[in-house]
């Protein structure tokens, strides 16, 4: 009868001398015939040895105190003393901490609630005027390519940000207030893409017109105003569109130019 | 439990603690806090069964407590998966030395499994029974632990012990 495969279980447990005689035989046969097993196996008994011979003279090592005393049952007052109190300090702790976070949680709940009421509109729409102002401060600088699409060809850029954008976008006309398109650009917004038109005066000073149109629909703004930096922003939504005009220029300038982008829109 | 019973077992948990940790005023602490333990517990000994199994499992399951303790999350990543070029094997004079710092290169549970069969001489089932792991996995942790230290003993594999912060 032929023997049973050997294992890998069957050469560590002949390393442990934890086979039965007659498998034990077998193993040696298989060993026999194989040298590269058989130096394996050499080197794991070698190693039990060794490890062996490191550690077992701490068996004969003095014991400590503090562990020899703990041979036998430390007095009460040892375990109510040390023991138990550390643990209960531990606990009390533990508890302490969960009650704190659970009253400063409950509490900045309580205070964010009180300082927005509509808490949940007032997060959606804060990125918007941050992410304009840092659109505004990356691209506006640039001299030779502030924009994709220049204003030369606005039909394709009104046809392509439109397509983009899964709805209608148009850049407002700015002449009268002395500012003229330069183009327009893609931008990725939160979850999707966002416009940007790029409009510039006699001077050089430019502006630009943020639109995105992935807002939740019924958390209409009025004009808000915010200053990230040097960049001023006028911020408001419509629907599903949210719209942001920065600029480096002044409030009471940039309200009156808000005032006729949003007029436009209104009125297209 | 008697004193003498209990007296008797502390050499031996010092021996395995040492191994397992190296540093040997960290091992004693955790024999100290195993007796401790041991004795607060001392209702869930039941008379008659091993002692020296219940006391070694509550010594592993005081360093599990320890391990998860916060501190900077780390796990060791399985060395298995690299295989980094190491400087040629020592001399066979400073294998007992080495087998310290390899035995230290090793992942707690491959190197725990190993010091119970080398030191203690537990059978495979009495170490599944204290570690609370099947026996396979104590055959697979001691059959991977073996073939690693040899590798690390014999140079062959990075000894560093890498670590990914979480």
């Amino acid at each position: 009868m032929n023997p049973l495969p050997i294992t890998e279980a069957d050469l560590q447990a002949y390393v442990d001398a934890a086979l039965p005689d007659a498998r034990r035989s077998e193993v040696e046969d298989y060993l026999a015939a194989q040298p590269d097993e058989a130096g394996r196996v050499r080197a794991y008994m070698n190693q039990m040895q060794t490890i062996r011979s490191a550690f077992n003279p701490i068996l004969d090592e003095p014991l400590p105190a503090n562990l020899s005393a703990l041979a036998s049952a430390p007095p009460t007052a040892a375990v109510d003393g040390r023991r138990r109190p550390f643990l209960a300090r531990w606990s009390l702790q533990r508890i302490a901490a969960g009650l704190l976070i659970a009253l400063v949680s409950g509490f900045a709940g309580w205070l964010a609630h009180d300082r927005y009421p509509p808490a949940e509109s007032l997060a959606r729409m804060a990125p918007l005027p941050r992410r304009a102002a840092v659109a505004h401060a990356v691209f506006s600088p640039d001299v030779r390519r502030p924009v994709e699409v220049g204003a030369e060809q606005e039909d394709q850029l009104v046809a392509w940000l439109s397509k983009r954008l899964g709805t209608p976008v148009r850049p407002p006309k700015l002449g009268a207030l002395g500012y003229e398109l330069v183009g327009g650009r893609l931008l990725p917004g939160n979850v999707g893409p966002v416009a940007q038109f790029m409009f510039q005066d006699a001077s050089g000073q430019r502006l630009t017109l943020y639109v995105s149109s992935e807002n939740t629909p019924n958390q209409d703004t009025a004009f808000r105003f915010a200053q990230e930096g040097q960049v001023n922003v006028f911020y408001w939504i419509d629907g599903k569109f949210g719209y942001a005009l920065s600029a480096g220029i002044d409030k009471g300038k940039l309200a009156r130019i808000a005032t006729a982008v949003y007029e436009q829109i209104e009125h297209k | 439990m008697d004193s003498s019973a209990i007296l008797a077992e502390i050499p031996r948990l010092r021996r395995y603690a040492r191994a397992m940790l190296g540093d040997r005023a960290t091992a004693d602490d955790l024999v100290q806090d195993t007796l401790e333990r041991a004795w607060s517990r001392l209702h869930q000994w039941r008379a008659g069964s091993d002692m020296r199994a219940w006391l070694f499992g509550i010594m592993h399951n005081l360093r599990i407590d320890q391990l998860r303790r916060p501190g900077l999350p780390a796990l060791s990543i399985d060395a298995d998966d690299f295989q980094v070029p190491t400087r040629a094997t020592q001399n066979d004079q400073l294998e007992l030395r080495d087998i310290e710092s390899a035995l230290s290169h090793l992942p707690d549970e491959q190197r725990e499994v190993l010091l119970l069969v080398a030191l203690e001489e537990m059978s495979y089932a009495d170490i599944a029974a204290t570690l609370g792991i099947p026996a396979g996995t104590v055959m697979s942790r001691l059959s991977r632990g073996r073939e690693r230290l040899r590798l690390i003993m014999n140079g062959e594999q990075a000894s560093a012990r890498l670590r990914v912060v979480r």
